[in-house]
């Protein structure tokens, strides 16, 4: 009956205690050449995260699509996420990167204020960036800066505010056609 | 003679009206797998210009998961690729398991495995009989519906539901196997060969079937990879790349399959990769069936696992664990994780992002019906409007999954 709650409890030191775990050795590396791109770097339930200033990602991301050492040439997927309305910053656009040819992982990870949700476009990057940043702007308001076709993709073209933010309800109470 | 003399009205040109005309292929078109509009800037009969319009299915069910406990998560997933349920459970729980930190038994693990290859075989199945619909051949459809039919009887004896299973749970299955489950299965799993070898009689020796599949809706290995296609979609561009060898999950890693790779790039590469994986999916699922040994399905986790119903009879503290799990779930350690699998469409990726309550504060499904139709436009371009059938066909999307 006790090994559950341990089981549970386990990777929470892991994720909290981070600051202290030995680096990722590509991590380490990335951070000899281009130490003011990381802001901060967490290791957690066996992924890496690299926290990227804004205006950076676009040169780290083209940078890891080509470096011999991590070969990420696979953009899996780009989200957003709200932390939450009292939470500064509290947007956070994440991309998570893929090697076809060494098959490890990584998450860079660009927080946003409110006020201010620009962050430049990795499409000229990679071309599937397209759709998924296309649906983070959707979901969440976030602009990016030089995507060649910023509209809406899953809801209308006339839709009011963006449905995944955490202030935005669940539930309407009217109809969409009446707005 | 020279050309000189023929007057220049009468000279033939390629492009008679010299004009270009936009018309909207769906929603409502049969070959869109769905609700699909296509604008189409055609020249003649040729396409210029291919934009998809999606959106029609949107349920808001990434808005859905964050007002739901996480076992509550697993139904709405059931209904993004209604084609490949298991693998959509399969994704989301091993997303919270990895926040959970959990460890799944072995016997859990390889009915995981076997009930996604059978899972994998009816999405292919499904993809095979509409795919030579669109194109004209209709007997196959009716004999891919007779297998998969057996396929959705089996899943419906394990989990009471044919289309939408919930089969996974977050720290096991719902439960075991029903009794005589492994003789239906190895009975299935007999005679499916054969079936595979009447699919390849019905369709790739025809010669109608080639002509409008080779050579269609090309592309390469490395605008592949720049569009982020996954799956039989990037195998089919000669990329060897399958997520349970790259990343493997489940033990994965212990079974013995190939990779189909083909180099083509076409429709009919597509079309290869898909009738070898059925055969590779079969030899896995045979595999697992004959590693079946008896044992716990749940893991060893009372707060997160719902208790044996004999057991919340009998122990006070197992009906203690249901009610709190029931009524006000279980807490996850605050934390992202990223899960991809191999899906029967490609990369399934979840990601989940727990701040330490009952409930996720964001999940987010990186659906490769979703990113493999972006790459629309690229193949379909320069092709004529009855390809873009077939290229459609062979992408294997699925709308509910694209527009969640």
């Amino acid at each position: 009956m006790t090994s559950g709650p341990e089981n549970i409890e386990q990777p929470t030191e892991q994720s909290t205690g981070s600051e202290s775990t030995p680096s990722h050795p590509l991590v380490t590396a990335l951070q000899r050449e281009h130490p003011e791109w990381i802001g901060e770097v967490i290791h957690a339930f066996g992924e890496t995260t690299i926290i990227v200033p804004r205006e950076h990602i676009v040169a780290a991301c083209s940078f890891l699509k080509t470096w011999p050492e991590g070969q990420f040439n696979f953009l899996s997927d780009i989200c957003g996420a709200d932390r939450g309305v009292e939470e500064e910053p509290r947007f956070e656009v994440n991309y998570h990167l893929f090697s076809t040819t060494k098959y490890h992982r990584v998450r860079l990870k660009v927080l946003l204020n409110e006020e201010d949700t620009h962050v430049p476009s990795v499409s000229g990057v990679w071309r599937t960036a397209n759709w998924h940043e296309r649906e983070t702007f959707d979901m969440f308001g976030v602009i990016f800066d030089g995507h060649p076709d910023l509209r809406r993709i899953l809801l209308p073209d006339d839709w009011q505010g963006h449905a995944l933010r955490k202030d935005f309800p669940l539930r309407g109470y009217e109809p969409y056609s009446l707005k | 003679m020279s050309s000189a003399t023929i007057p220049p009205q009468f000279e033939i040109v390629d492009r008679p009206l010299d004009t270009q005309m936009t018309i909207s292929m769906g929603p409502q078109h049969p070959s869109t797998h769905g609700v699909l509009r296509l604008e189409l800037v055609l020249d003649g009969e040729m396409v210029v210009k291919a934009t998809p319009d999606i959106g029609y299915l949107h349920t808001g069910m990434e808005k859905l998961f964050e007002y739901k406990k996480y076992q509550q998560g697993i139904v709405i997933t059931d209904r993004m690729d209604y084609l490949n349920p298991l693998g959509n459970n399969l994704a989301y729980v091993m997303a919270g398991e990895k926040l959970l930190g959990l460890e799944i038994p072995v016997r859990a693990q390889t009915i995981r495995v076997m009930m996604c290859e059978l899972q994998r075989i009816a999405s292919h199945l499904v993809w095979l009989g509409t795919h030579a619909l669109d194109i004209g051949a209709m007997t196959v459809f009716f004999y891919c519906f007779r297998e998969r039919e057996k396929i959705l009887n089996m899943i419906e004896a394990a989990s009471g539901g044919r289309l939408t299973p919930s089969y996974f749970r977050i720290g096991g299955l719902m439960m075991d196997l029903p009794a005589g489950f492994e003789n239906r299965c190895k009975q299935f799993l007999d005679n499916f060969p054969g079936a595979v070898d009447e699919f390849h009689k019905l369709l790739t020796g025809n010669r109608i079937f080639q002509r409008r599949t080779q050579g269609i809706g090309q592309i390469s290995a490395e605008d592949a990879i720049d569009w982020g296609l996954s799956g039989p979609c990037l195998r089919g561009s000669g990329v060897n790349l399958d997520i349970r060898r790259a990343n493997p999950y489940c033990g994965y890693e212990n079974y013995d399959f190939e990779v189909p790779v083909e180099t083509d790039g076409d429709v009919w590469a597509r079309y290869m990769v898909r009738m070898r994986e059925m055969r590779e999916s079969h030899k896995i699922a045979t595999q697992a069936l004959s590693r079946l040994q008896p044992g716990p399905v749940k893991a060893d986790a009372p707060k997160v696992v719902l208790p044996d119903r004999e057991a919340m009879k009998s122990h006070m503290d197992a009906l203690i664990h249901h009610f709190l799990i029931v009524a006000e779930g279980f807490d996850v350690p605050a934390g992202e994780v990223y899960h991809p699998i191999e899906a029967s469409k490609g990369e399934l990726g979840v990601y989940m992002k727990s701040d330490g309550g009952p409930k996720p504060s964001r999940v987010h499904f990186r659906g490769p019906s979703f990113v493999n139709l972006s790459a629309l436009p690229v193949m379909s371009e320069g092709e004529m409007v009855a390809d873009i059938v077939a290229i459609i066909g062979s992408l294997d999307v699925v709308l509910g999954e694209i527009d969640r």
